[in-house]
């Protein structure tokens, strides 16, 4: 079970029509990459987010699938055209299930 | 052969440029803290340094602009962490941080600029990670954090940001004279199997490789330090650990009188300098 997750998320607060932004992202997250053993020799199991998703108003911008190279507390950085104001959707997918969101909207004038 | 001769030549004018001295950048994070990187150096150390100068000048553009902003700053993901324990109830007394010292914005401005420095009532030299470690046992009834644990160096982060940009101004006379000469012998003494002083890379050859990294002069403005290498906050005792296990020495304990006073002429080296804390550095 992985504890201490926390999705942090920066889009900016407007932009104009068809604008091209930048959007950061980053969950803190251990990444156990279930390569490691423990002292006593035990594999120590994978525990990692294993899918990325980003909506912007229901429409799919990004989704991204991570593996166990991928270092603890993953970011991403990406740019995406705006076209109108609206909603980021935010989705990290974890091994134990669990499912992290969150959303930020952006004006466009 | 004469060839060769040339080219060697050559690559010792060069070796300047690629020697990954001090840059002339400056530091400005979330594009309002403006730090200072480089000051006069205190009058102690006269004959020494001219100049004292933060180790971030000693990074590359890439791991210098990762401390710029504090979403690209991995340090501050412990500093939200730091702000969980901050208000968890612990211990006997069934206390938390928040109980005596409400929001660390409010208390804690200034702390982290002044440490070490000396307890009247415990009649001693404190560092941070004492003082927390103090509170913990003898207010909360907590147990006291590992001194170079993850938490203790996720709560020294959440105190340092509230002085950000504020000068190092640690006190170096009066009572903690005696712990600071102390440090200060320490510094200038050579250790180890390969007989090297704090000051062998830190003072006379910051600005030069060892191995394939650049010497900076060894502040502590910047601690506890996010670490590219290891992903997490690092403590000044564990990076004192480390350079004294470099030399081949048998190393001193964290929280040892011995590293306490070191810390304090370190800290003391760097007055004038801009806390960073958590700062980036590879």
């Amino acid at each position: 079970m992985a504890s201490g997750v926390r999705p942090r998320v920066k889009v900016p607060r407007s932009a104009s029509a068809g604008e091209t932004i930048t959007i950061k992202t980053l969950i803190s997250h251990q990444m156990e990459s279930g390569q490691r053993k423990d002292s006593d020799g035990n594999t120590i199991p994978r525990s990692i987010i294993n899918r990325f998703v980003v909506d912007f108003n229901g429409e799919n911008v990004l989704d991204v699938k991570m593996e166990p190279a991928i270092s603890t507390n993953p970011y991403f950085e990406f740019e995406a055209k705006v076209p109108e104001s609206g909603d980021f959707h935010f989705t990290w997918y974890d091994d134990d299930g669990s499912v992290y969101e969150d959303t930020q909207t952006i004006e466009v004038s | 052969m004469k060839r060769m001769a040339l080219t060697a030549a050559i690559a010792l004018l060069a070796a300047p440029a690629l020697a990954g001295g001090a840059d002339d950048d400056t530091l400005v994070v979330n594009g309002e803290i403006e730090m200072t990187t480089k000051a006069d150096a205190p009058d102690h150390l006269e004959g020494a340094l001219d100049q004292v100068i933060s180790g971030w000048h000693f990074r590359s553009d890439e791991t210098q602009q990762l401390q710029t902003d504090d979403f690209e700053n991995q340090g501050m993901i412990f500093v939200d962490a730091a702000y969980d324990a901050w208000n968890t109830v612990e211990g006997t007394e069934e206390k938390s941080c928040a109980s005596c010292h409400d929001s660390p914005e409010d208390s804690m401005e200034g702390v982290r600029a002044v440490y070490p420095k000396w307890n009247e009532e415990a009649g001693e030299v404190r560092t941070l990670a004492q003082q927390i470690n103090a509170c913990r046992t003898e207010r909360m009834g907590a147990e006291p954090y590992g001194y170079t644990s993850g938490e203790m160096a996720n709560m020294e982060a959440l105190i340092s940001v509230q002085s950000r940009g504020m000068p190092m101004n640690v006190a170096i006379d009066g009572p903690v004279r005696e712990t600071w000469e102390q440090g200060k012998e320490m510094y200038y003494t050579r250790y180890g199997q390969l007989e090297l002083a704090c000051a062998s890379c830190h003072e006379q050859n910051y600005g030069n490789y060892i191995r394939a990294d650049h010497l900076s002069q060894g502040q502590t403005n910047g601690f506890p330090v996010y670490r590219l290498k290891n992903a997490k906050l690092n403590t000044t005792h564990a990076r004192f650990k480390g350079c004294v296990r470099d030399t081949r020495a048998e190393t001193f304990q964290p929280g040892s009188p011995e590293f306490v006073a070191l810390e304090l002429y370190v800290a003391s080296r760097g007055n004038g300098l801009s806390v960073e804390a958590p700062s980036v550095r590879n």
